[in-house]
Formats: structure tokens, C-alpha cells, sequence
């Protein structure tokens, strides 16, 4: 299976000698598969429980893992998606629409990587141009014109670099949206739910809460784009990995991220049902916590957020 | 043109001289054209064939643009941490010391007020000597606390940015000072307060992604590097040559990016004029 992961190979391989057992259909093997299941069941525990954050981050981009438009069905009911930014086109690297979440109408955006090659192509690999980040705060201003509260996903390699994106202002666009959604006068919650990218991931997630699936990462630049610049070479990508602090369980510490959304152990490739139950738990807690607030709180609230955000010393000084 | 009013005060606040080379000719970092220096220099360090403006640090560039002696700096204390304990080749503190100690600044950028042709602004200043004018928690904490500032004394804000972007060595706490330094001037904005963003040479990844392209009038310098994604990480990406002046200042305003590119020499005065429309009073010298 080309799918699967290095440290994956040893639980693949019980899998199949399970599969094999089953399929010859023979009582006498029911023992032997009950405990090849129960060493499968502890192995992934194991392997599972103590991931480095690079293998974290190829977990985080398994081509299997539920993206936005997945998360949209397992989640949501009556999904809408709205098109196009009204200035110059529709991105289709960002995915945005009106749902129903737990009985309440809300708006919901998300970057959308492709699956197979096609579509990895032609949502641009979840990489949006300005006009995607402009589509996300025209859906934005629509939620707050009437009150609904906003849900993002997140799940970009980043912002794109390229010519095209540069001459529509890319730098703009994400600028904007910082900015616009430090303002917004509704409940907004978002989801670092596979690759959180840098700047692009950041313009749709200023929100009042930042959650993240447990083998999710989010950072300032890629592992390979570290690696370059620091030691000139992108295969020590997995070095750059853990110095940079990228997991979830290191941003919950660093104060960046507010809850962390349990994955089943194998990963959310391995069980979307599992994981949509356990994010669609969190994400109701959250909402309903933020329900009650007034505008001014919710706005109040997310400025000091991110205005806590940050680890620098202050020297002593003498006053003169 | 004599424009560094005082250029030894400028060099004794960086605790160093002023470093002018030695040599008559150099060449400029942007036309490659070999000019002579004490024509650069005359000009307020301008390229004579190409109108390329030098980059000069924080201390200078306030020196050209800050009536003389009323510039307070502030916040000198706040001086980045090291939240990730973070070790390359070398040890971050070790680069945060030798950045001081090349600088003679304690961030990368340095914040303050000071009056503008007699306008009281808050004014902030990139070092790009400092680590590339990266933004850390502490750059983030200081420009937030100046915009803050400005809404406490009722003052407009005036950056002049000249960064690589967010600063790695930070990680994701580089990248949540973008949010925060766009929501304090959201807060700003709110006051009726202007912000003039002036980009110079270069500006570039999250500090163009956040305040530098908030300005409620964005400046350039003449043919200054300015953009998202840096030009060689492009290149590699869509592996074709990058076209003739992309993602410099003259790119930028055929693109509708920009306000106005202002060369170094008219810059304190287009500045003058834009505090005085803001202050509602007449523009013209
Ligand atoms: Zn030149």
C-alpha cells in the first residue's frame, strides 16, 4: 500500500497476517487472531503514544486523512458551498459554505487539499491564491452580518508562492484577514485539523478558540523549508521538526492552542468516524461556551488572546 | 544634500561609528552598476543610475526623518527570550548576542515617539542588520505596545519595515505576533487614528503578511524588494525565471499594491504632508 507510512509497516504487517487468518474461516485460528488483535491494538497504542514530530507531520499529511469537504459531511448537516471572492475568482484551495452544526445554522471555511492527483492539482495542493483568503472574509462578513457563528478549518502546506498570487497580494490578503478577524462581532472557532502552514494557515484562524487534532502541526515555516535554510538541506526535515515545536501537545504548551482533539490511535486516516465524533464533541463544547457572550466579550476576549500570545524577557533598568 | 542633521549622534546611540567603507566606487546592491560612493553618500545614500535606495539602519533612518532631539525610544528592555531553547549550528542566544553587539540595537526593530516636521508621532524603525529584521515575541510585544501607545495619547503610527519575515528561531510564536500586531491596529483604526506603512529594501514574508500591508497609506522606496513568498522560494516553486523587476516597489504599484513610491529624498516631506492632511491642515510647505 503505497499509503502507508514507514512506522506504520509493523502494524500493516499484523493486519494482514489477521486478514489472512480470517479469511481461511477455521475455528481453530479464532485464539490466535483474538491475540494477534490484542498485540495489533497494543503495538498501535505504542507507536502511536510516542511519535516524533516529523512522523507526526507525515500523519498529519496522509493523503487518507479527512479533509474540510470530508470533515464537512461527517459534521455538518445541509452543507451549502458558496463560490468566488466577488473581485476576481473562485479558489478552489478554500472550500466555504453555510451548515448546520447541532441545530444552528453556521458558516464554515477550510483550505482543501486534493486526494488523488487530479484533484491535487486542481486545488492547487491546499495552497490558496489572495483571491481564496478573500473568498474566506467575504464568507466571514457574511456570518457576522447575520449573526452566525464561524468555523475554519485548517490544512495548507501555506500560502502559495507564485508570480500570479505576488501581482493580487497575496501579502494583502492574509493582512486583511488577520486583521478583519481580530474584529468580528460573532463566535469564531478554529480547527487546525492536518497541516497548519504558516502565514496561509493563519489568515482563517484568529479565532476565539484554536483547537487542534492531536496529529495535527502547525508552524512558522515547513520542516523542509527550515532545514533549508538552516543547514542548507531539506532531508534533515525531521531535525528541523523537533527543534521548531510544531505538535499539539507543545502549542497547547506555548499557549498558542486551547484544546487539544483526541485522534484515534492510528491516526484520523485510519478512523474518520472516530475522529468526527471526537471533534464534533469539542467543537459543541466550544460553541455553546460562546454562545452566551456579548459582542464586545467575544471581540474583547479574542484581541487578549492573541495579545498574551509570546515569550520574550524584559531587562532591568535603572529608571534615570 | 546634507540629510543625517546629525550623524554622530546617530552613531554614538549605536554605539559604534557609522561604518562607510572604505573606497571610492561601489557597487550598487540593485543595478550592479559600479557608482561613485561620495555621490551615494550626497544623495542620502541613493543610487545615482537606478534611484536604489541603501539600506540604512534604524538609528539613521530615524536620525533623517525625526525633528532633532525630540525622539524618545522606548520599550529598549523587551529583548527576545529563547521560548523553544532553539540550537542549529548555533545557539539562538548566542545569535540574539551577536546581533546586539553588530546593532548596537536590543530588537529588531526600535520603537519611540518623536514629532515629524512638528507632528508628535509614534514612529517604529526595522534594523535589518538585527537577524534580518525578524519578528520574535519581542518585536511583536514592542510594535503592539507603541500602536497601543498611540491609541493612549491619541498619536498616528508610522512604520518603516525592513524584515525578512517572521523570525524562525521563535517558531509559531514568530507567527502569532502577525495576528496580534494587525488586531492592535485594527484597534487603531477604530480611533480614527492613521497608520503609514513605509516599505523599504526588503520587506518580505510575515511582516508584508501583516502590519507592513495595513497601512491606511502604504509607502516605498524605490525599487525595494516587497513581497509574500521570497523570490528564490518562488523560483523553486514554479521553476520558470522570475520576469524583469517582480516584486519590486515600480511592480507593486502597477499592481495596485502600493500608494506611492517616494524617493529617500522627498520622503520626510511627502510624511509632513500626509500627518498634515490627516491633522486637517494645509499641505503645502
Ligand atoms: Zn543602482
Amino acid at each position: 500500500m503505497p499509503d502507508t507510512l514507514d512506522f506504520e509497516e509493523p502494524l500493516l504487517e499484523l493486519e494482514t497476517r489477521i486478514a489472512e487468518l480470517q479469511a481461511l474461516d477455521d475455528p481453530a485460528q479464532r485464539e490466535e487472531i483474538g491475540k494477534l488483535e490484542e498485540r495489533l491494538q497494543r503495538l498501535r497504542q505504542k507507536v502511536f503514544s510516542s511519535l516524533t514530530a516529523w512522523q507526526t507531520t507525515q500523519v498529519a499529511r496522509h493523503p487518507r486523512r479527512p479533509h474540510t469537504r470530508d470533515f464537512c459531511k461527517l459534521l455538518f448537516e445541509d452543507f451549502i458551498e458558496l463560490h468566488g471572492d466577488r473581485l476576481f475568482g473562485d479558489d478552489p484551495a478554500i472550500v466555504a459554505g453555510l451548515a448546520r452544526f447541532e441545530n444552528q445554522s453556521v458558516v464554515v471555511i477550510g483550505h482543501q487539499k486534493g486526494r488523488e492527483t487530479r484533484e491535487k492539482i486542481s486545488r492547487n495542493f491546499g495552497m490558496p491564491h489572495p483571491e481564496g483568503y478573500r473568498k474566506a472574509l467575504r464568507l466571514m462578513q457574511l456570518a457576522e452580518k447575520f449573526r452566525k457563528p464561524i468555523i475554519t478549518f485548517i490544512d495548507t502546506p501555506g500560502a502559495y508562492p507564485g508570480i500570479a498570487a505576488e501581482e493580487r497580494g497575496q501579502a494583502e490578503a492574509i493582512a486583511r484577514n488577520l486583521r478583519e478577524m481580530s474584529a468580528l462581532r460573532v463566535p469564531v472557532v478554529a480547527v487546525v485539523t492536518g497541516e497548519g502552514g504558516s502565514g496561509g494557515a493563519l489568515a482563517i484562524g484568529v479565532g476565539n478558540r484554536v483547537l487542534m487534532l492531536r496529529y495535527a502541526v502547525y508552524s512558522v515555516i515547513s520542516p523542509e523549508g527550515c532545514a533549508a535554510i538552516l543547514w542548507g538541506d531539506a532531508a534533515k526535515a525531521s531535525e528541523a521538526a523537533e527543534i521548531m515545536k510544531i505538535t499539539a501537545t507543545d502549542l497547547q504548551r506555548l499557549g498558542v492552542i486551547d484544546e487539544v482533539v483526541p485522534e484515534p490511535a492510528g491516526g484520523a486516516h485510519r478512523d474518520w468516524d472516530v475522529t468526527a465524533l471526537n471533534l464534533k464533541a469539542v467543537l459543541a463544547d466550544h460553541l455553546r461556551a460562546l454562545r452566551g457572550k456579548t459582542e464586545a466579550a467575544l471581540v474583547n476576549e479574542r484581541y487578549e488572546r492573541f495579545r498574551r500570545i509570546g515569550a520574550f524577557e524584559e531587562e532591568f533598568r535603572p529608571s534615570a | 544634500m546634507v540629510w543625517f542633521r546629525r550623524k554622530d549622534e546617530a552613531a554614538e546611540a549605536k554605539g559604534k561609528k557609522v561604518v562607510i567603507a572604505e573606497g571610492l566606487w561601489i557597487k550598487c546592491d540593485s543595478c550592479k552598476e559600479i557608482v561613485y560612493r561620495a555621490e551615494v553618500e550626497r544623495a542620502g545614500r541613493v543610487c545615482p543610475k537606478c534611484r536604489y535606495a541603501f539600506r540604512i539602519t534604524a538609528h539613521e533612518r530615524i536620525a533623517h526623518l525625526i525633528d532633532h532631539g525630540t525622539f524618545e525610544e522606548r520599550d529598549t528592555a523587551v529583548v527576545p527570550g529563547d521560548p523553544l531553547g532553539f540550537k542549529d549550528t548555533k545557539r539562538y542566544r548566542d545569535r540574539v548576542r551577536a546581533a546586539r553587539d553588530k546593532t548596537g540595537t536590543t530588537e529588531a526593530v526600535v520603537t519611540g515617539v518623536g514629532r515629524l516636521a512638528g507632528f508628535p508621532v509614534v514612529l517604529a524603525a526595522f534594523e535589518f542588520a538585527y537577524l534580518g529584521g525578524s519578528m520574535g515575541s519581542a518585536v511583536g510585544e514592542k510594535l503592539t505596545r507603541m500602536i497601543e501607545l498611540a491609541i493612549a495619547k491619541h498619536l498616528p503610527v508610522i512604520i518603516v519595515s525592513a524584515s525578512g519575515g517572521a523570525r524562525m528561531q521563535e517558531g509559531i510564536l514568530s507567527l502569532m505576533q502577525m495576528a496580534k500586531t494587525s488586531a492592535a491596529l485594527q484597534r487603531l483604526g477604530e480611533q480614527g487614528l492613521p497608520f503609514i506603512s513605509l516599505l523599504t529594501d526588503p520587506t518580505t514574508g510575515g511582516v508584508t503578511a501583516s502590519f507592513a500591508m495595513l497601512g491606511d497609506v502604504i509607502l516605498a522606496e524605490p525599487r525595494a524588494l516587497i513581497g509574500f513568498a521570497g523570490p528564490r522560494v518562488i523560483a523553486e516553486t514554479i521553476r520558470q525565471p522570475l520576469p524583469e523587476g517582480f516584486q519590486r516597489s515600480e511592480f507593486l504599484l502597477e499592481h495596485g499594491q502600493l500608494d506611492l513610491i517616494v524617493e529617500r529624498g522627498q520622503l520626510r516631506d511627502t510624511l509632513r504632508r500626509l500627518l498634515a492632511f490627516f491633522a486637517d491642515q494645509p499641505t503645502s510647505g
